[in-house]
């Protein structure tokens, strides 16, 4: 084992490439490799398989978000659960048949590590020509052995601002210059609001165009924050084909669907179990509730808005009940 | 090649979705369609459509004038169909304690400085400061989605609007 250290900590464990000319990584007693096709992971009670496409897409999420609010399902039996401070990787502990079993295992890392480690194995696994944030109509395969890296795709960094897009001194509108109108929202309006500040106060009076902003997103399924009213985030996202995870919530999450639609699979989340499917179109509202999983599919790219609660207590209101899972009681 | 077209609601042509229930209740959901409970809104009314602990977000229809209010802290209202004018004035004095959450009605003209105006359309997002007065206007029926947290004005009537 050595450290890799191009990109990340010292303490990440990696090895020698192997033939296919991918490094094995181990991160407690969970070990990583990958081949031309697949990833497989072991763990003491157990191995598991995955598509090389599906752990990527999956990986660049968990990475980009820094572990998001809950769970991160990669598929069925693999995934991480957030801590704020601390990050559960779990093989089987949200599988019903895994538990009963006694297969499942989980192991708790601080943060710096586990982010780190994925970071290492993003970056070494992710090949010249394949970008895990593009719909897979807009990306080429990543499959094969060995080829280059795309360091500049996996690390965009997150858009997040502090009071709202557009504002002075804060994350600014997107332009043809660096960020070009997708394909499928050409016919997206892209006129600006008229702003009419007084002088002394061009920094408070202010306005853009939060479609044409989404229109001109490079990535699907990364929310990013576009206004905050104290913990309460506008978290937009352009959404095509599907959400490479089922993220399971520790929270109530709002998803207010802005234009065309997204089908979502809803599961128990500690189960599995299905529990409904929601469709949503342009102009509808819907909470997904803090003890489900939930993964949509979105035929055409769509613009969704993900409305968060960031409060860091609401976790533990909910575990001791002090909260709802549910949105609200009528 | 193909030509895409982007679907988006408005009060004249919207198309609400649907929950498939397999084991759970579409209550939990809460589902709800904006421009929906803004065709049944009165003016300016404050409909609250998403609710997470103190936290709104508002469906407004937008039709006519408004009055003045203001508010301690931001908010962020989003043209989702019409188009919607709003004014801004800098208050001498702010109108609200700093703790007081969400916006309240102001009686009379407010007393300060123009801050300007700001004429939004579809998918345009403003920001009203915390502590300046506002007030919007709309010539047509239009709807504003209000990023805000739940106040003294706003109306929750979720047995009505949601999917059960």
């Amino acid at each position: 084992m050595k450290g890799i250290t191009d990109m990340t900590v010292t303490d990440v464990q990696s090895t020698e490439p192997n033939a296919q000319g991918y490094c094995e990584f181990s991160l407690g007693a969970f070990h990583f490799s990958r081949d031309e096709y697949f990833v497989h992971i072991t763990w003491p009670t157990g191995k598991h398989v995955l598509s090389a496409d599906v752990f990527l897409r999956a990986l660049q999420r968990d990475v980009a978000w820094d572990f998001f609010y809950g769970t991160v399902n990669f598929d069925s039996v693999f995934g991480t659960v957030n801590h704020y401070g601390t990050v559960d990787m779990f093989a089987g502990r949200f599988n019903d048949a895994y538990r009963k079993a006694e297969l499942d295992h989980t192991e708790n890392f601080e943060t710096p590590l586990i982010r780190d480690t994925f970071k290492a194995m993003l970056d070494d696994w992710t090949n010249a020509s394949f970008d895990p944030f593009a719909s897979p109509a807009e990306t080429d395969k990543p499959f094969g052995i060995k080829d280059g890296s795309n360091t500049e795709a996996i690390t965009r960094r997150r858009v997040a601002a502090n009071r709202m897009v557009s504002v002075p001194g804060d994350e600014q509108v997107r332009t043809d210059e660096t960020h070009p109108v997708n394909r499928m929202f050409a016919d997206v309006p892209q006129d600006e609001p008229e702003v009419y500040p007084e002088p002394g106060f061009e920094d408070e009076v202010a306005a853009y165009n939060l479609y044409k902003y989404i229109s001109r997103s490079d990535v699907t399924w990364n929310p990013s924050v576009v206004s905050v009213c104290k913990a309460s985030l506008y978290c937009p996202t352009s959404e095509e084909y599907m959400l490479p995870v089922f993220h399971g919530n520790d929270r109530v999450e709002w998803f207010v669907q802005l234009s065309d639609e997204i089908v979502w699979d809803v599961q128990d989340r500690d189960t599995g179990a299905p529990r409904s499917k929601v469709t949503m179109k342009a102009g509808d509202v819907a909470a997904m509730p803090g003890d489900i999983r939930h993964q949509g599919y979105s035929p055409k790219r769509s613009m969704l808005l993900v409305w968060e609660n960031a409060s860091p207590e609401l976790p533990e209101m909910i575990r001791t009940g002090k909260a709802s899972v549910y949105p609200v009681d009528f | 090649m193909t030509e895409y077209v982007t679907k988006f609601g408005s009060l004249a042509d919207y198309d609400k979705g649907s929950i498939d229930l397999i084991n759970d209740q579409a209550k939990n959901y809460a589902f709800s369609n904006i421009f929906e409970v803004a065709s049944s809104s009165k003016p300016w009314e404050k409909v609250a459509v998403g609710k997470n602990m103190q936290y709104v977000l508002e469906a407004i229809r937008a039709e006519g004038t408004s009055e003045w209010r203001t508010c301690a802290h931001d908010e962020f209202p989003l043209c989702m169909d019409g188009e919607v004018t709003i004014e801004l004035v800098k208050l001498d004095t702010p109108a609200v304690p700093a703790d007081k959450e969400g916006s309240v009605r102001i009686d009379g003209e407010p007393v300060g400085k123009k801050m300007g105006r700001i004429v939004l359309r579809k998918g345009h997002q403003a920001l009203l400061p915390a502590n300046a007065a506002y007030r919007m206007s709309a010539s047509a029926p239009s709807v504003i989605l209000l990023q805000t947290i739940l106040g003294d004005d706003t109306v929750e009537r979720w047995a009505d609007i949601c999917l059960s």
